[in-house]
């Protein structure tokens, strides 16, 4: 055929491109190739591949992993125990006071001249001669963990309140909502500090119990946090059911005959997982923000067990002298704060359907 | 005639809604009864908002009816036997996106329903049977690990039909299948209702807003006003001699593509709004938009009255 493409510019088709000779059939192959749509992923891989995709996501992946890491491994290789005075030769070690990171007092130095082997004090050690690295990580363990269970506590609490009040609706659910309200009106750090005071007088535990094992202030905390915090998370996850419930997927379960604890577990739930899994973690750094301010103004965990914000406190009696002492353990708080940040709005971009192209 | 597959007598289905301090009652079907035959098809049209997708629901008991009874193969349907009834009644949803959970792939959707009620011994037999029921609806095998998101508006009715068929039902109640669709799909999807019934001899209840669809697939067609049915009678009796003026009104305006015709026929356009549910007209709904309207349509509500035929409609003047 003629080619009537006569101007360079024109935009008519070139039809000489489309002689018979320049088409291979498609083979069966390629065919069914056309067949399959694009890539079917799970919901679940689809939302992990684009949080690795997200590189705030994974620098905050990388140093948490570095931190519990550290944590884990830290108190197997040093020899020293967060409440243990330092002693050389089994004399109390009265130099070692306040060292500053990578120094020996006198004793150790001359311990070391005479052939002995000390493990060198990381961070240094503090006004009771303790070895303060081993106290930041003790103090990173336990603030970590008390952000960890504090948000499952605030999770179960939340997530039992809020699919209950959701998923019945009507009078029960104006009912419980207003209990919400009535306690997100209280002033929270009010009611934590009067609580914690209260609830440390009180508590007891049979000795030798878990419980017991923990101590009365870490108990309390938890409690703490549990009686006030879940507030927020029951709201949530009642607005993600009543939100789902209006779905006609879930009239249609119900034309299928499908039994309330079906739908609520085949269809509710995985519905509003992801968002459940979003908001916990972005309650951890909240949690461990807010025990560290009470270890900070003197109600957190006890002495001597350290944690983040205890330690931050006792390091503003010689803050001119030794400033080393506040910037470890605020650093540490800082950085897990932020990385649980961090993650978490990754994890809302990754998973969030509304978010999804 | 043989006795009727699903009898309706009497539906009535009321909604509190609230405004401001008082409760007032929305009457969204009112009084309505009608039956549907072994194997056939009864077509339900009506504007929107007037009360058909209710009608569906309060059948199948997704809501509670607040009177009026149901009857299947004889059997009066309660809440007690609903479980059971539900494998010989099942519905298709008017919007194929939000009727397909999400975090399902096409075979868990398809399976629900064997799952809920043990229909299948094993994995393996529930695995064939859902190829079957997929195949039965034109969708590929291969599709089967996939999630509803993953296809078209089309292919997700497709998988809701598969849904409804998988229990082997009698009846099924088809919301507005098709209006969420491209007109050329709408045919084909419409086709396959026609082809699965004569195989598998199911009753339809076919809701729709456009006439020209449910006459081309019903028996029967009712219209319905404001939560009452004004007519039923056979499709082709309904489209030639239409009795009640809403009728009318609605065969008027469907499109055909005869020049003609549609010379030939006047077009009757209503006059004024649907009124609101919660504040119907006295005696008759219609009246207020009605041509023939008297004294007497104001005072009393005429109930269905037989023309002949099995043709009914609630007029006092026609
Ligand atoms: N759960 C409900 N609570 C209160 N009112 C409702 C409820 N469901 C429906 N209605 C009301 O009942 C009336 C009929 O609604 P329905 O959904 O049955 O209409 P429809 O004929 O299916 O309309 P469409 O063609 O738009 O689907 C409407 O006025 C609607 O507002
Ligand atoms: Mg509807």
């Amino acid at each position: 055929m003629e080619n009537p493409k006569k101007h360079l510019l024109s935009a008519q088709i070139d039809l000489s491109k489309f002689s018979e000779a320049n088409f291979i059939p498609a083979t069966e192959d390629e065919k069914r190739q056309q067949d399959v749509m694009s890539e079917s992923t799970t919901f679940f891989k689809d939302g992990m591949r684009k949080l690795f995709k997200n590189p705030l996501a994974v620098a905050s992946l990388i140093v948490l992993a570095c931190i519990i890491l550290t944590i884990i491994v830290a108190p197997m290789i040093v020899p020293y125990r967060y409440e243990e005075i330092l002693s050389v030769n089994g004399r109390r070690d009265k130099g070692a006071k306040n060292l500053a990171p990578f120094t020996y007092s006198e004793m150790e130095q001359k311990y070391i001249a005479e052939g002995g082997t000390r493990f060198p004090h990381i961070f240094g050690t503090d006004e009771q001669c303790r070895d303060y690295f081993i106290r930041v990580v003790y103090g990173t363990r336990i603030s970590l963990s008390v952000g960890f269970f504090a948000s499952i506590i605030v999770l179960i609490i939340g997530m039992l309140y809020g699919s209950i009040s959701g998923y019945l609706g009507g009078r029960v659910d104006l009912i419980m909502m207003r209990i919400v309200d009535i306690i997100y009106s209280l002033p929270d750090m009010l009611i934590i500090i009067l609580l914690k005071v209260v609830l440390d007088e009180r508590l007891s535990f049979p000795a030798g119990s878990f419980l017991a094992k923990l101590g009365t202030s870490m108990v309390s905390l938890f409690i703490v946090f549990g009686l006030l915090y879940w507030v927020g998370m029951a709201r949530l996850i009642r607005g993600q059911i009543l939100s789902i419930k209006e779905n006609e997927y879930i009239l249609a379960a119900r034309a299928i005959g499908a039994s309330s604890g079906r739908i609520i577990r085949k269809h509710i739930i995985p519905n509003c997982l992801s968002v459940i899994i979003i908001s916990t973690a972005l309650q951890i750094p909240s949690a461990i923000f807010t025990e560290s301010f009470l270890s900070f103004v003197g109600i957190g965990v006890k002495a001597p067990m350290p944690s983040l914000g205890s330690l931050a406190n006792a390091a503003r009696e010689g803050l001119q002298s030794y400033p080393y002492k506040l910037i470890f353990p605020a650093l540490m708080i800082c950085l897990i704060v932020l990385s649980l940040n961090l993650l978490g709005d990754g994890l809302r971009d990754a998973f969030d359907p509304k978010l999804r192209r | 005639m043989s006795e009727p597959l699903v009898e309706v007598k009497n539906l009535k289905q009321y909604f509190p809604v609230r405004s401001g301090m008082k409760t007032q009652m929305l009457k969204a079907v009112d009084d309505v009864s009608f039956t549907v035959g072994q194997g056939e098809t009864l077509g339900l049209v009506g504007e929107s908002g007037c009360g058909k997708t209710t009608v569906g629901r309060t059948l199948l008991r997704l809501y509670e009816p607040t009177a009026g009874e149901v009857r299947f193969d004889g059997e009066l349907v309660t809440d007690k036997n609903i479980h059971a009834m539900r494998k010989q009644m099942q519905m298709v949803f008017q919007d194929p996106y939000s009727s397909l959970d999400p975090r399902m792939t096409v075979e868990d959707i398809i399976g629900e329903p064997l799952d809920v009620h043990h229909l299948c011994s094993g994995r393996k037999e529930r695995r064939e049977k859902i190829l079957e029921l997929m195949s039965y609806v034109g969708l590929n095998a291969e599709h089967a690990r996939r999630y509803a998101h993953e296809f078209s508006g089309g292919q997700r009715q497709r998988i809701g039909i598969a849904r409804a068929l998988a229990v082997n039902p009698k009846f099924i109640v088809c919301d507005e299948p098709v209006s969420a669709l491209d007109v050329s799909i709408q045919a084909q999807v419409i086709n396959m209702f026609e082809e699965l019934q004569e195989k598998l001899g199911v009753a339809y209840l076919f809701i729709a807003h456009d006439l020209l669809v449910v006459h081309h697939i019903s028996r029967r067609i009712a219209v319905m006003y404001l939560g009452k049915i004004v007519e039923i009678a056979d499709a082709d009796e309904l489209n030639e001699h239409p009795i009640h003026p809403y009728t009318e009104s609605l065969l008027s305006a469907v499109p055909i593509p005869d020049p003609e015709i549609t010379r030939a026929r006047q077009r009757i356009i209503l006059e004024g709004d649907v009124p609101s549910p919660l504040n119907m007209p006295s005696g008759c709904a219609f009246r207020t938009r009605c041509r023939y309207a008297t004294e007497q349509c104001t005072r009393e509500c005429p109930a269905l009255s037989n023309r002949g035929g099995g043709h009914q409609v609630a007029c006092w003047n026609r």
